[in-house]
């Protein structure tokens, strides 16, 4: 009988997460901080067209690609003269579960079929379950799926109990557990005792899945307009949609499309308290995933995350709560397309963004999702309002994380917020010296954190003496 | 809902995976003081009452065992309990303002 306790099953960590991907990650290090990013994305074995076949085999992908007509006339009516992109959407709620989390699902469950495994499970909150969920019942795997649900008084957002219907009614099962992040323990436990592949969301096979999403919306671009577009603005949550939008488009031949993250700014709330859990409207998309994640990404379920935002994003931009949920309802209001909240954040971005870019640039936002009970404006700003959190028009701007949603007054008032991109880059750093324990830097170093942070050789040194250590370049 | 189950019912148990004392050291405040908890539901290998130490099956088969916290557990969210009346104002903003040119 094995030792279950929380330290003897961290302590597994490595052994069991290996035994639940068939990947080695120590085949990528250097010793140093660098790690051969390119051959560890190479070594799926599956090319783009691979990808593309096999997730067409299960109906995903291949999404329309719509301009917003009526929201683009109102971006006009109150942007400055010459002023006002034309915004596109890839209507990624077209996919069997309705986002495009199934692009990732579905390499993840076409590799443990491969492989032999008889199940899949994944830790998330989020859509990507029910993606899971979706694809193993199309590939004849089991599944589970572990979430974080409630506070310690059993109250959940609607939108996660939303989630685990949608997985339970694809036949998985869900385990549901308490604020905390020692979900992550429960999860190994789970993979453990089932020996069912790691559908995470970070591995390889996802981050490659979602690589068709950019290469599609290059190539619509293309057929629609003749040309690629300026931007592309994608949700910033734990990096994979971004970076695997990113790696699309430039397989695409996209190399100069500018790519923007997007998050809600849930500044002041903190992810593993009990007492924020429910005083929050958005479950991902925020800051409290895209910042850390940015800075941190291999602090994930596996040991080096395929998804590697500042490798890719260009600019980082923080919209607010009412914003993205004033959005929704004016896409649904004048586009006729009502798609869930979460789903929106880039579209609010965009919106804000658009006002500000010449009349003939072309910004693509690069998902939407589906809506339903749980999912949508209505409960979740009533359950926001249950919480204690007041909920009315006014400017975005002074809207307060945890105390207030604001809608805009007027659509003039939505605001794209840049994000200091070199804290970012900084921070990145950082987290890369403690990580390694690193006194001093090599060449091979310096060069993987410039492209980590998609920088200067310049800047990381600069950064890194800033830290202490000194970078020998030769 | 009923509170107790029969042999074979769905059922929803729940479980306290680690005690305040036990979790992790990198967590708030608050969430150190309460337990970390599970909730997984299955088909019930016995009959029993809610709050009982039960055993349950799951979907893909496991054993799991807890208390029985609900029978046939429903899904119990949907559109909110009272309307949002705001978001009624902002679809008819924005279609004064495409359709009078003008701002409200």
């Amino acid at each position: 009988m094995s030792d279950n306790s929380y330290a003897a099953v961290m302590a597994r960590n490595s052994r069991i997460i290996k035994g639940a991907s068939g990947i080695d990650y120590s085949l990528y290090e250097s010793g140093g901080m660098a790690f051969d990013y390119e051959r560890m994305m190479g070594d799926t074995g599956y090319s783009l067209a691979d990808i593309s076949k096999i997730q067409r085999e299960v109906g995903v992908g291949n999404t329309p690609l719509l301009e917003l007509r009526n929201l683009n006339a109102l971006l006009r009516k109150i942007a400055p003269q010459g002023k006002g992109a034309r915004i596109f959407i890839k209507d990624e709620q077209c996919n069997p579960s309705g986002s495009f989390k199934d692009r990732r699902a579905s390499m993840s469950a076409y590799q443990a079929r491969k492989l032999g495994y008889k199940g899949i499970a994944a830790a998330t909150s989020g859509n990507y379950g029910a993606a899971v969920a979706s694809q193993a019942a199309m590939r004849g795997l089991k599944c589970i799926i572990v979430q974080e649900c409630y506070d310690s008084r059993k109250v959940g957002q609607p939108e996660i109990l939303e989630k685990q219907r949608k997985c339970e009614c694809l036949g998985a099962e869900v385990i549901q557990l308490s604020v905390g992040p020692e979900l992550f323990y429960t999860f190994l436990r789970v993979l453990e005792e089932t020996g069912y592949f790691n559908a995470s969301l970070y591995s390889t096979f996802g981050i490659a899945g979602v690589e068709t999403l950019g290469f599609e919306i290059a190539q619509q671009c293309k057929d629609l307009l003749g040309r690629t577009p300026d931007y592309v603005v994608a949700t910033q949550a734990g990096g994979g949609n971004l970076t695997g939008t990113a790696r699309g488009l430039i397989k695409a031949g996209a190399v100069n499309t500018k790519v923007y993250g997007a998050s809600v700014d849930l500044a002041g709330l903190h992810m593993a308290s009990d007492r924020d859990f429910n005083r929050k409207s958005f479950t991902t998309g925020h800051t409290g995933f895209g910042v850390p994640y940015a800075t941190d990404p291999d602090h994930s379920d596996v040991p080096r995350s395929a998804a590697r935002t500042l490798r890719y994003m260009d600019e980082y931009v923080l919209v607010k709560q009412g914003e993205v949920f004033y959005m929704t309802e004016v896409l649904a209001q004048l586009e006729g397309m009502e798609r869930g909240p979460a789903g929106n954040t880039s579209l609010a971005a965009a919106f804000a963004l658009a006002q500000t870019l010449p009349a003939d640039n072309i910004v693509v936002v690069q998902e939407t999702e589906y809506t339903g009970a749980g999912k949508h404006p209505l409960p979740q700003l009533a359950f926001a309002r249950e919480n204690g959190i007041e909920v009315r028009f006014g400017d975005p701007e002074t809207e307060v994380a945890g105390t207030s949603i604001i809608l805009p007054e007027h659509p003039s008032l939505m605001r794209a917020r840049y994000f200091d991109m070199n804290k970012l880059r900084k921070s990145y750093i950082r987290n890369a010296v403690r990580h390694a324990g690193a006194s001093r830097a090599t060449e091979q170093d310096v060069v993987f954190l410039a492209a980590e942070t998609k920088a200067t050789k310049a800047f990381v040194v600069d950064a890194l003496r800033e830290l202490g250590v000194e970078a020998a370049l030769t | 809902m009923s509170n107790s189950a029969k042999k074979g019912d769905w059922v929803q148990i729940h479980q306290i995976v680690l005690t305040p004392g036990e979790r992790t050291g990198k967590i708030p405040e608050e969430t150190k003081k309460v337990p970390l908890e599970l909730w997984v539901k299955g088909f019930i290998q016995s009959d029993a009452a809610v709050g009982d130490t039960v055993e349950v099956v799951t979907v893909t088969g496991r054993a799991v065992s807890g208390s029985l916290a609900a029978v046939n557990p429903a899904y119990a969210y949907g559109f909110g309990d009272e309307y949002v009346p705001e978001l009624l104002r902002i679809g008819s903003q924005a279609r004064s303002i495409l359709e009078e040119g003008g701002e409200q």
